[in-house]
């Protein structure tokens, strides 16, 4: 277990005129500036990220219909190595690590003694005992006191480490002309890693949007030379960097939930009834109880066999075209049932879908007469809408490209 | 393999409680201890050729009743005269007091020792308020049952017996200091001195630190010699409680295996199995309570993995950090205490002079440095009991304080110094004691905890403060005795109601695993 | 003669808000302050030619936003502003600064450690939650335990509900929360010395306690429970320092019919048949009123006022041993310049905010050791900083007003009274203090004015200079404060009140008590009180 300090005073000091800029740069911030015609920018965990470059519904339509480039290095990044790594991770997760293969990568969850989710995230397993986890939220403490009594050494490499999601039919085609040879071989969920300019990229088949994909991680000094890589080998696939915004909607197309935004982690969570266990939030399928002990399994057992869930995620479709972003939901017009966290028109189904956190029964036992209450503001008056809502599950789309193998080049 | 009914690690006094208790319900229990011998910190050693006393502990001042009663133990043995504290003065003599916490106080004048007696019933009747809560399994919210009302409903009605404004002083007092107390009552530094050194002795706070009348409040729900408050020196020293209670347990048809340390706790998704000894035997057993401290426990004994991360930070930050020493010196001689009767050398001598004398002796061990000026109790147990020195010599025992655990510059040089700080200070109130000195040993808290495998030599097993106590002790999710992992219980004085030789925590927390195993 | 319906002892802002309450209310009220202006321990007095000093209290966050609604505060000239950052500086040259933005303050912790820096997010979400739980009962009369009667019962009830949302593991973890030492509960979050010396430092502020006596945990509640327009836990300057909160009290005051009478100093309370019906000023005037409410401390108002014999012996013994011991002094500058800490970069905004040099607990619990050998800590803690950076009203062009608060400093110098020598020496060592970080600090000040606790209770007759008139320990908070059965503002003299900071909730310019104090008035008046406001939602 490896704790960075800066008990040095020069090497402390010479960090002190951070204050003067509150948002951080990332490696491909050059590229992106260049690329910006809205000027839409965000904060996104401290660094400068966009909302959209150019215009949110093309960049959406970039992620479908050919190759769209999202800059993921502000996501928390941390690097898990060590003789303990693995059953450091297995007590640490909802999910069996030891099943993850080397070369492998799994969607998992952590949580806190209450059973509590406190964050979601991809787990890379990059080579033997050796791990990286990445979140939308900074765990470090968690993760140190986790790591009392094993052997593992845990490093934030979130600014070392360069990330874009390369997403889209195309994705492929790009990177074959990028010359990533071989990489048509990789199945979803596999990790594989190519030269670069004397260093080395990971390339691993994963991604937010439910399409054809791949994440790609570099340290920090090749970041503007793997970008440029793409975007010229890319050129004729119909290469587009996006914001955040056009990813959003492909990843509620998805059905993939996102940290604070569909349910609130329990390390940032003030209030007690806005915690949620993993059976909460639709991720129950992860839980394994056969695994060795993991945080959380006592509580989880508990509320299980006593009733004790309060809450489901539920995928809905809802009647109309308004999208009812942060609507409430009722059962039968009249009992308030819970509160749409996510909601677009999806281009792709071609009607209105969202996802819910409701409370139990509503979306467990009590699935049908449910309305989303509407208020569409148009020209400074509300529309008040009552629509009916059906559960459906998600994702709300599936692609066979998502997954085929080797993928088409398009 | 062996198999049993019930594993319970350690064997120190609360082990023992818990091991008789539970064998007498007709389980099969062995009890595992590292030591060669039994007792653990209630045991008497021998430090010095001929020269023998209680190893820790050595005063018997709450061994409770219900303990006595449950495991049917001699009470012929736990009873007699209690007592009697002598605090040491210089320039205007000692002050005595004499039955359960000063029933009679000589030594000061008429009104000084009707404000005493004022203080006491009230502290006394305050205490009595709290014992409620001490034989039994702390209350928790969202887990309170029908008797938890009943005895916080019986704890409001005896609150509110002695009319509303005693109710109310009690709300008040509760969590104050014992400095403002002593100074609202009472005027005679000696008296105020004691008091603050009752409260505080165990306990990493000064008498001025607020709170620090729960440790006086806590003294006075024991009872011993048949007196709230009352304390006598046990013969043979405390290893006979810790001989009473291993008969008991024999009686009971308790296997105790000594020489036993164990290596792990065997636990499989929150379920215990056994326990692994060092030596690589396993003993399987569906329940394994364990009197050792609870972060040893949960932090050591069984694997990481096993235990929530919660749970373990909040065991790392549990406080406890011993902060007392212990001396034993063999003279050649009784010593003289200036003004000190032979007879009230059976009982227990006090040196701390003031309020400000405990508090300045408390200020350095803050910042990791012991006390120069240290405020400590004395007894001389080989005058009660012959045996326990050579004829002619005297066995002197002590507890000093402040000693902490973490000391700045390390024991290794400070052992000395302090044996020397600890040694002035007596020999002021005793001329001529050090030449009588023949052998002497000084435990510091790194020695306690080497010889008793006590961390960090904290003998409550974690500070009796405030938030460590009741549904806090050692931490809220393994506070009712049961920790989340099925089947392990802890039953040290880490939990409530906390250290001293009382046998609680190991009477309650059996009598727990009895309910759990019924219903 | 003119017989006034209420008569407040003393124009502080807790009996000023007392006072627009009940002028509000309909009545007829005179408050009679001793001083020649009104504003007790939050004034902002000219001492030196072109320069405002805000005497004692010097930032606000904690007076409350419905007060200074109802009494339309802003319109008589209230503003207040947040402050934008803070440093500790580090005796290695270096300093931590405290940001606004919440990446620049994660970083700025992230350099001294990476993992205290994310520790603070769930140190902050631990403290708010015991602040959401805290605040709704700051404006609302501690129920009495012991009373039975109906209204204390249901207001017991509704704290039990509050509790009640709390988990098992909540209610837990605030029972220790309530009894920790502010430094053994920071030991759970952080690992660097100079971090938590910076958040300790919210828990001595004010009380005879260092930051490892338990207890000390609530204190930092005390001081993280205000707000600044809607930012909880945020403090800023009032513009034209702290008098502007009480002189924009007095204006609303006087524009609403009440009568203040200043150089007015009440010698005695006047009680005829067990009941207040005045007040005798030391010129032997008499001012008439049909009730008394003393704006003073407990101590001052009962064992000064009040002649003994109209007071039931065991209340008299309480207030007797009620604790206000001072801990604090206060040193205002006047600086010909702004001083330069060389350690602040250029442009760091960190002068703008407050400024500390106590580095690690331990140096700020030796400063309470010396306090607690009656002695003024030898190497003091300060909360100092330079208002006019942020306002430029209090002093001329250039210059600035330096306020010094000072940690700690006893009420009585090694058990005998204080000296004037006594206090040139104690300035000394606070000079000392700043120069050490800030070089040439000496020559750039113009005057200076000293105030320890002697000063304080002499010009603001705070009982031994108790800022919070009370210490906040336990035994002195919620149905304790000041004396267990008389924590509802009321006093065992018919027609004589409470309403200073000795009662619930306790010290710093809030206001609460002030407002508490004038509904209980007005509920034994049986007068309406739709004038005021209900404490605002916590959601």
């Amino acid at each position: 277990m490896k704790v960075e300090k800066f008990n040095d005073p020069l090497a402390r000091r010479s960090h002190q005129l951070h204050f003067e800029t509150l948002r951080l740069d990332t490696p491909f911030q050059p590229r992106l500036a260049e690329l910006s015609q809205t000027n839409d920018w965000y904060s996104w965990a401290g660094y400068k990220a966009p909302h959209s470059l150019y215009d949110e519904e093309l960049e959406y339509f970039a992620i479908r219909s050919t190759a769209a480039v999202f800059d993921i290095s502000p996501m928390t990044k941390y690097r898990i190595a060590g003789s303990d790594a693995e059953a450091f991770l297995n007590r640490l997760m909802i999910r069996d690590v030891r099943k993850l293969g080397v070369g492998r990568v799994h969607y998992t969850a952590w949580c806190d003694d209450h059973g509590h989710v406190l964050d979601d995230g991809t787990l890379f397993h990059l080579g033997p005992s050796e791990y990286r986890l990445c979140c939308q939220e900074r765990h470090l403490p968690w993760l140190l006191d986790s790591a009392d009594g094993f052997s593992v050494e845990i490093r934030e490499e979130t600014t070392d480490i360069a990330g874009l999601a390369l997403q889209g039919p195309t994705s492929y085609a790009v990177l074959r002309n990028a010359g990533f040879a071989g990489v048509e071989q990789l199945k979803p969920f596999q990790i594989a890693h190519f030269p670069l300019q004397g260093g080395t990229v990971t390339i691993s088949r994963t991604g937010f949007t439910g399409d054809l994909g791949y994440e790609l991680f570099v340290p920090r000094a090749l970041a503007l030379d793997l970008w440029d890589r793409l975007f010229t080998a890319g050129a004729a696939h119909g290469i587009r960097a996006i914001g955040y915004s056009a990813l959003n909607r492909a990843r509620i197309e998805a059905g993939f939930i996102v940290a604070n935004a569909d349910f609130i982690t329990s390390e940032t969570a003030l209030r007690g009834n806005r915690l949620r266990t993993p059976d909460e939030i639709g991720l129950e399928w992860m839980v394994d109880m056969e695994k060795p002990n993991f945080n959380g399994r006592h509580a989880i057992q508990i509320a299980r066999t006593k009733g004790k869930l309060r809450h489901v995620l539920v995928g809905l479709e809802i009647e109309g075209n308004v999208p009812p972003e942060l609507s409430l939901v009722y059962h039968r017009k009249k009992k308030e049932a819970g509160i749409v966290t996510a909601a677009i028109w999806s281009p792709l189904a071609k009607r209105n879908i969202a996802i819910a956190s409701l409370e139990r029964p509503y979306g467990s036992r009590i699935s049908d007469d449910l309305w989303v209450e509407i208020y569409a503001l148009r020209e400074l008056q509300y529309q008040k809408m009552m629509k009916r809502a059906k559960i459906v599950p998600r994702p709300f789309i599936a692609l066979p490209r998502r997954t085929a193998t080797p993928p088409a080049l398009f | 393999m062996t198999s049993f009914d019930t594993i319970i690690i350690g064997a120190g006094h609360n082990g023992l409680v818990a091991a008789s208790t539970l064998a007498a319900q007709g389980r099969r229990v062995v009890v595992v201890e590292a030591a060669a011998k039994p007792g653990g910190a209630a045991a008497t050693v021998e430090f010095a050729p001929g020269y023998r006393t209680s190893g820790l502990a050595h005063i018997v001042n709450r061994l409770a009743p219900e303990v006595i009663s449950s495991l049917k133990l001699d009470k012929t043995r736990f009873e007699g005269a209690s007592a009697p504290t002598v605090v040491l003065d210089r320039n205007r003599g000692p002050v005595v007091l004499r039955g359960g916490y000063g029933e009679v106080v000589e030594g000061v004048g008429a009104d000084e020792a009707k404000a005493f007696a004022d203080m006491r019933r009230k502290l006394l009747r305050q205490a009595d308020i709290l014992k409620r809560f001490l034989a039994r399994r702390p209350p928790r919210p969202g887990d309170v049952g029908f008797s938890d009302m009943a005895n916080l409903g019986m704890a409001g009605l005896s609150l509110l017996r002695g009319g509303r404004d005693e109710a109310r002083d009690f709300a008040r007092m509760l969590l104050m200091n014992v400095s403002d107390i002593v100074d609202e009552y009472l005027s005679d530094d000696r008296l105020k001195g004691l008091v603050s050194f009752d409260a505080t002795l165990g306990i990493q706070l000064g008498p001025r630190s607020p709170t620090s009348l729960l440790g006086l409040f806590y003294r006075l729900t024991g009872e011993a010699a048949g007196l709230a408050g009352g304390q006598y020196l046990p013969k043979g020293g405390m290893g006979t409680v810790a001989d009473a209670l291993v008969g008991a347990a024999q009686k009971a048809g308790v296997t105790l295996r000594l020489s036993s340390p164990v290596k792990r706790i065997l636990t499989d998704r929150g379920k215990v199995s056994g326990v692994e000894l060092e030596g690589g035997e396993t003993l399987e057993a569906a329940v394994v309570a364990s009197a050792v401290h609870p972060a040893l426990t949960l932090r050591g004994l069984v694997s990481p993995g096993e235990v929530d991360t919660e749970l373990s930070r909040a065991l790392k930050h549990m406080r406890s950090n011993g902060n007392v020493a212990k001396l034993h010196l063999a003279l050649d001689r009784v010593p003289e205490f200036a003004g000190v009767s032979r007879e009230d050398l059976k009982g227990r001598l006090v040196i701390a002079r003031s309020v400000r004398h405990v508090e300045e002796a408390f200020n350095p061990a803050k910042y990791g440095e012991f006390s120069p000026d240290p405020v400590m109790e004395i007894t001389l147990p080989s005058l009660s009991d012959p045996s326990l020195a050579p004829s002619g010599g005297c066995t002197l025992s002590a507890l000093a304080q402040y000693a902490p655990y973490d000391l700045k510059g390390g024991w290794e040089s400070g052992r000395p110094q302090f044996l020397e700080a600890i040694l002035d200070a007596i020999e002021t109130y005793a001329p001529g004691l050090r030449a009588s000195i023949t052998a002497s040993e000084l435990l510091v808290p790194p020695d306690i905890e080497a010889r008793y495998r006590m961390p960090a030599g904290h003998w409550h097993h974690g500070e009796l403060q405030a938030d460590q106590m009741l549904l806090n002790r050692p931490a809220f999710a393994v506070s009712g005795y049961d920790t989340p992992i099925e089947g392990l219980y802890l039953c040290s004085a880490g939990s409530h109601p906390g250290g001293g030789i009382s046998g609680l925590p190991g009477l309650n927390c059996a009598r727990h695993i009895i309910a759990r195993n019924r219903s | 003669m003119k017989t006034y319906d209420a008569i407040i002892i003393g124009g502080g802002h807790n009996g000023l808000v007392t006072g627009c309450y009940l002028q509000r209310a309909g009545l007829d009220v005179a408050i009679v302050e001793k001083n020649a202006w009104v504003g007790g321990a939050a004034t902002s007095r000219e001492l030196t030619p072109g320069i405002l000093y805000s005497n004692c209290s010097y930032v606000c966050s904690l007076f409350r936003p419905e007060i200074m609604r109802d009494l339309e505060l802003p319109k008589h000239g209230l503003q207040i502003i947040g402050y934008e950052g803070g440093a500790v500086f580090t005796r290695d040259g270096d300093y931590l600064a405290s940001y606004r933005d919440h990446d620049s303050h994660r970083r700025e912790f992230a350099r001294f450690s990476a993992r205290d820096a994310e520790s603070y997010e769930r140190y902050a979400r631990d403290v708010t939650k015991q602040c959401r739980f805290i605040q709704p009962l700051l404006m609302r009369t501690a129920p009495d335990p012991f009373s039975f009667r109906p209204r204390d019962i249901s207001e017991l009830m509704f704290l039990a509900r509050k509790f009640g949302d709390f988990s098992a593991a909540e209610m837990a973890a605030t029972l220790r929360f309530w009894t920790m030492s502010i430094s053994d509960f920071l030991d759970e979050y952080f690992e660097t010395d100079v971090i938590k010396a910076y958040l300790a430092l919210s828990g001595i502020i004010g009380t005879a306690l260092g930051p490892m006596s338990p207890g000390t945990a609530y204190v930092l509640l005390h001081h993280y429970m205000g707000e600044v327009d809607g930012s909880v836990g945020a403090w800023g300057y009032a513009r034209g320092g702290m008098g502007a909160v009480t002189q924009a009290l007095a204006s609303s005051f006087m524009a609403s019919g009440g009568t203040i009478r200043t150089g007015a100093e009440v010698e005695q309370v006047i009680v005829k048949n067990g009941r207040a019906t005045g007040v005798a000023l030391s010129d032997g005037e008499e001012i008439h009123g049909r009730m008394v409410v003393s704006n003073a401390d407990v101590k001052r108002t009962f064992l000064k006022l009040v002649e003994e014999k109209e007071l039931p012996e065991p209340f008299l013994h309480r207030v007797k041993h009620f604790k206000m011991r001072g801990s604090s002094g206060k040193v205002n500058i006047a600086l010909d310049s702004l001083p330069e800490f060389p350690a602040l970069p250029a442009g760091s905004p960190c002068i703008r905010g407050d400024m500390h040099f106590t580095d690690s607990v331990e140096r700020m619990e030796r400063a309470y050791d010396d306090w607690k050998g009656g002695r003024w800590s030898a190497d003091p803690f300060l909360d100092m900083m330079i208002p006019t950076t942020i306002d430029p009203t209090m002093a001329p062009p250039g210059q600035h007003f330096m306020s010094c608060f000072v940690q700690y400093c006893p009420p009585k110098v090694d058990g005998r009274d204080w000296t004037d020598a006594d206090r040139d020496a104690f300035a000394e060592t606070v000079i000392n203090q700043i120069a050490g970080y800030s070089p040439g600090f000496r020559d750039r000040i113009i005057h200076m004015e000293v105030r320890t606790p002697r000063e304080i209770e002499a010009e603001v007759g705070l009982t031994e200079g108790n800022i919070f008139q009370g210490e906040l320990t336990f035994d002195q908070l919620l149905f304790n404060r000041p004396v267990p059965g008389y924590a509802q503002y009321r006093s065992p003299v018919a027609g004589l009140y409470v309403c200073g900071s000795s009662t619930h909730p306790g010290g710093g310019v809030m206001g609460a008590p002030g407002y508490n104090a004038a509904r209980e008035i007005l509920v034994d008046l049986k007068r309406p009180r739709q004038h005021m406001s209900h404490a605002h939602d916590v959601l």
